[in-house]
């Protein structure tokens, strides 16, 4: 090969590797920016909802093969997968309820704090059920890859690209078409106005937190297949990372989150893959403080100021 | 029909309404006239169920419907245009019709309510697939009408539906107002536009300060001393 063929796989590999992080990550910042559209709280929980996804898989996987023995894989897969967003999307359901919906009406500080709060403690729950040790994920599918034209992409990647793709596919449909979808998209714009349909805030509210937990837990399922281990860590940075590409991409714009998440895997794999893996938060974050400074809004962002 | 009997709502401390009574009687147009911050707008709220008046009641076709959510409100049969039109304007045309019926499940009946807001709103009908926030201010209120009449209500709540608007596109809608009356709608119609309000309604109430301080026949209240002077220019 020559050197511009080995620069140009260089670069298509971390491409594909930061792509395939970027997809985790915008399956969080979905949530994240969902609440923000309805409620306008930036839920520091949802990190932690993420992590339990994590934990929630992995026990499902202890499960079945205590049950079954060696299930096969799709077997196992659709056990962790069954797991992690049930019972991730109850848990958000329940942290509603018993954190968020009293402080409905109180000054957005209040409920910011009470986020943080509401992660300390489902860190502790997690790390006092499972142990404050990291724990191995058993390997799930067989380690296969492909290798073509010097790009290495491993089974577990096309996994990745395909349950993100069809959960993203899947969201844009309901929230598009679907009766409940569009409920939401109304009470994302004007929570009065659409009171005045019938439709309950309530119920929207919660719904958007089902379902933003239910997407963070299939990223949590699919970062521990990926790294093999999680720990009651893992929610923290990864959280902070999808709340950054929540907000690069525009907070409260569901694209938004999508291509910022997407976007912000790629800048840290290219930076890990030219200049050196420790870069690559310093990356992350250097990227948030500059959207915040020069553009708040982020890219897809609209302030769409009211017709009167 | 409707009924409200010495109502109090208040802002906080405030009180906005100060005992305010009306009725509307099935198949009327009642005109709610007032200058700014009269507490109109609050008076049609606290019927839609988005504020809760501290004290008096609410009563629809006999029962109370104070302290009730709006979702129920509008079950029941009341539906409110707010002011200022608050059509979802990321939302199409269509989509917003849609939310209109958001507590139906009779599909036929929604799709013939659909095509007769289109034949009572042609326009609309052509824009179907745009975002509501690219219509014109007249566009947006005939849409946030016809997305009221989807709940197929029995009353209608308008707060200022001539507001910011020209006067050609102010007599259309009025024209409207008059069809969808005829067609059996009971309508409460809140205006700071007299002399149009009077001309479509059968009664009005004149709100001041959070009280009624003159209530009758349309014909009577427009020729009234206060009413002359205050909301009509004249002498
Ligand atoms: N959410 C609120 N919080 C506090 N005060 C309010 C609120 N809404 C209305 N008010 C006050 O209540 C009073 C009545 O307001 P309201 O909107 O009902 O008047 P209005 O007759 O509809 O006026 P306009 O013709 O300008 O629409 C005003 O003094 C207003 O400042
Ligand atoms: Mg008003």
């Amino acid at each position: 090969m020559s050197d511009a063929q080995v620069a140009a796989a260089l670069l298509a590999q971390q491409l594909i590797n930061g792509l395939t992080i970027g997809l985790v990550y915008a399956l969080i910042a979905l949530g994240y920016t969902m609440v923000y559209g309805v409620i306008q709280l930036i839920n520091f929980a949802h990190g932690e909802v993420f992590m339990l996804g994590a934990y929630l898989a992995l026990t499902a996987v202890w499960l079945l093969t205590a049950w079954l023995g060696a299930p096969p894989a799709i077997l196992l897969l659709c056990g962790m997968f069954a797991l992690s967003v049930v019972g991730c999307a109850l848990t958000g359901r329940l942290i509603e309820r018993v954190a968020y919906r009293p402080l409905r009406g109180s000054p957005k500080l209040t409920a910011l704090i009470t986020s943080i709060g509401v992660s300390f403690f489902l860190q502790n729950a997690v790390m006092l059920l499972y142990g404050s040790r990291e724990q191995s994920v058993p390997e799930v599918l067989p380690m296969v890859s492909w290798e073509v034209g010097g790009v290495s992409v491993s089974g577990m990647q096309l996994l990745i690209l395909a349950v993100s793709a069809a959960m993203m596919v899947g969201l844009d449909r309901f929230v598009r078409r679907t009766r409940t979808g569009k409920a939401m998209r109304a009470c994302a714009e004007n929570t009065e106005a659409a009171s005045l349909m019938g439709i309950s805030p309530d119920a929207v509210i919660r719904n958007t937190f089902m379902l933003g937990s239910g997407l963070a837990a299939v990223g949590g399922m699919l970062f521990a297949m990926n790294y093999g281990s999680v720990s009651f860590h893992d929610g923290y940075l990864a959280g902070l990372k999808a709340f950054t590409a929540a907000v690069f991409g525009g907070i409260g714009s569901i694209p938004g989150a999508m291509i910022g998440g997407i976007l912000l895997g790629v800048f840290e794999g290219l930076a890990a893959g030219y200049l050196s893996s420790e870069w690559k938060d310093v990356f992350a974050f250097g990227l948030l403080v500059c959207v915040l400074i020069f553009r708040p809004s982020g890219i897809l962002g609209e302030n769409l100021p009211e017709k009167v | 029909m409707l009924e409200v009997r010495h109502v109090h709502t208040r802002y906080g401390k405030v009180d906005c309404l100060k005992g305010v009574g009306l009725s509307v009687g099935a198949g009327e147009i009642v005109a709610l006239l007032g200058a700014n911050g009269a507490g109109k707008t609050t008076v049609l709220k606290t019927l839609s169920g988005l504020v809760r008046p501290s004290a008096g009641e609410v009563l629809f076709e006999g029962r109370r419907i104070d302290g009730v959510s709006p979702e129920e409100v509008v079950r029941r049969g009341v539906a409110h245009v707010p002011e200022g039109r608050k059509v979802f304007q990321k939302l199409t045309v269509l989509e917003n019709l849609e939310l209109g019926a958001y507590l139906r499940r009779d599909g036929a009946g929604v799709r013939g309510d659909l095509e007769h807001v289109f034949a009572l709103f042609p326009v609309l009908k052509q824009r179907l697939r745009q975002r509501a926030g690219t219509l014109s201010g007249g566009e947006q209120q005939m849409l946030a009408i016809g997305r009221a009449l989807m709940s197929r209500p029995k009353v209608l709540l308008l707060d200022e539906p001539s507001l910011g608007l020209a006067p050609i596109v102010v007599s259309s809608i009025f024209r409207m107002i008059r069809e969808i009356n005829r067609e059996g709608r009971t309508i409460l119609l809140v205006e700071q536009n007299a002399r149009m309000a009077l001309s479509v309604a059968k009664r009005a109430y004149v709100l001041e300060l959070g009280e009624i301080v003159l209530s009758g026949e349309a014909e009577a209240v427009r020729d009234s001393p206060e009413v002359q002077s205050a909301y009509l220019g004249g002498g």
